[in-house]
C-alpha cells in the first residue's frame, strides 16, 4: 500500500466519510474510492453493496479476486446531559469502542474532573450539534430531563439520520416531550424514532446499571440481533 | 488503548512515515469458527514490533515473520491457516476454523 492511500484513508475517517479501499489481490493493485467516487469506478454495484454492509470482504470480477477495504465512520454517541448516568457510560462507551461526546451547558455539571477523558462541550446543543453533524453513524441520548436542553437536541437528531436515539423519562414524562414535540412539527412517525423508556429492559437501577441499559440498547441498533428465537 | 482498526492503521502511517518499513496484514477470507473478523489487521514494523491481531494470537508469530520478508523484498504475499492446512500443526487455529491473511508493505514513495 502506498502511504499516500493509507493517509488518505486515515484522513477519510478521521472526517467521518465512508471510504472503500479495493486490493487487487493477485497483483496488489489499490485505489482508494470516496463516498462520492463509488458511482464512476468500474466495481461500482459491488462497492455500494460491500458498503451497505459495513463490513470488508472479497469479491470476484472479470475473472479477478479484490479485496474490499470498507471504512465506515466510527459509531459513537453524542448524549446531553453531565449527569451521573453518563458518567457511568464513559468508561463502558469507551471499553465498547464508541466514541463519547457528553453536552450540557450547565457549567457545575459539564466539569473536566467529572468526565475525565470524554468530549465535554459546556455548550447548548443548538450550537454543538451543528458543529458536530449528527450523522448515520451518531447515536443520540437524551438525559438532561430538562426539556430546556433535551428537547432542542432530540428536534435535532430526529431531522438526522441518527441510527439511534434515545430520551431518559418516565412514560408520563415522554408523554409530555411527544406533545412538545408535535408542537413543534414532528409527527408520530418521526417521533416514533426515539426509544423511550431508554434502554433495554434489564430492570436497571443504578446509574451505572442504566447506562449499561442503553449502551446494550444502542449495539443492537448498531449490529441487528443475530438469534432467531427460540 | 491501541486495540481498535482506527488506531491500528493510524499507527501505520505514523510508523511509516518516520521512516520505520512497514507491513500490513489483513483477514481477506475465514472459514468456519475464526477469532477475528475479516478485515482485521496487524501492522509489524522491520523490528519485529505489532499491533492489532489476524487471528486472537494463535498465528501472530507466523505472520509478523512473513511480514519481515514482504518488509524486505517490497512484494505482497496471502498467507493461509487452519486445521486443514498442514502448518496446523507447528500454527495452528485452536478454534478449527482457517483464515486466510494479505500482507503487503506500506511503500513511503509511490513505486509507479
Amino acid at each position: 500500500m502506498d502511504l499516500a492511500i493509507l493517509s488518505a484513508l486515515n484522513a477519510e475517517r478521521a472526517a467521518r466519510r465512508a471510504a472503500v479501499l479495493v486490493t487487487e489481490l493477485a497483483g496488489g493493485a489499490q485505489r482508494l474510492v470516496r463516498q462520492g467516487e463509488i458511482a464512476a469506478d468500474p466495481l461500482a454495484a459491488l462497492i455500494e453493496a460491500q458498503l451497505r454492509t459495513g463490513k470488508s470482504g472479497s469479491v470476484e470480477a472479470g475473472g479477478a479476486s479484490y479485496f474490499l477495504t470498507v471504512q465506515a465512520p466510527h459509531p459513537r454517541i453524542v448524549v446531553t446531559g453531565a449527569v451521573h448516568i453518563s458518567q457511568a457510560m464513559a468508561p463502558m462507551a469507551q471499553a465498547l469502542d464508541l466514541d463519547l461526546v457528553v453536552i450540557d451547558p450547565r457549567t457545575a455539571f459539564a466539569t473536566p474532573e467529572r468526565f475525565p477523558g470524554v468530549t465535554l462541550l459546556a455548550e447548548w446543543p443548538e450550537e454543538a450539534l451543528p458543529r458536530l453533524g449528527l450523522d448515520g453513524y451518531t447515536a443520540f441520548v437524551a438525559l438532561t430531563h430538562d426539556p430546556k436542553i433535551d428537547d432542542p437536541g432530540l428536534a435535532a437528531a430526529l431531522r438526522s439520520d441518527c441510527f439511534y436515539i434515545g430520551a431518559l423519562g418516565s412514560r408520563k414524562t415522554h408523554g409530555k416531550r411527544l406533545e412538545r414535540l408535535a408542537a413543534a412539527g414532528f409527527d408520530a412517525g418521526a417521533t416514533g424514532r426515539i426509544h423511550a423508556p431508554i434502554g433495554l429492559d434489564i430492570g436497571a437501577v443504578s446509574p451505572a446499571e442504566i447506562a449499561l441499559a442503553i449502551l446494550a440498547e444502542i449495539v443492537s441498533s448498531l449490529r441487528g440481533p443475530r438469534r432467531k428465537p427460540a | 488503548m491501541i486495540s481498535t482498526e482506527t488506531d491500528i492503521l493510524r499507527a501505520a502511517e505514523e510508523w511509516a512515515a518516520s521512516g520505520r518499513g512497514v507491513a500490513i496484514a489483513t483477514v481477506v477470507e475465514t472459514w468456519g469458527s475464526a477469532p477475528r473478523p475479516v478485515g482485521s489487521h496487524l501492522v509489524i514494523d522491520g523490528e519485529g514490533n505489532f499491533l492489532g491481531s489476524v487471528s486472537g494470537g494463535c498465528v501472530e508469530g507466523a505472520v509478523v515473520a512473513e511480514a519481515a520478508d514482504v518488509i524486505a523484498d517490497g512484494r505482497p504475499r496471502t498467507l493461509e491457516f487452519g486445521v486443514a492446512d498442514e502448518a496446523a500443526w507447528k500454527v495452528g487455529l485452536s478454534c478449527g476454523g482457517r483464515i486466510k491473511v494479505y500482507v503487503e508493505p506500506v511503500r513511503a514513495e509511490a513505486a509507479r
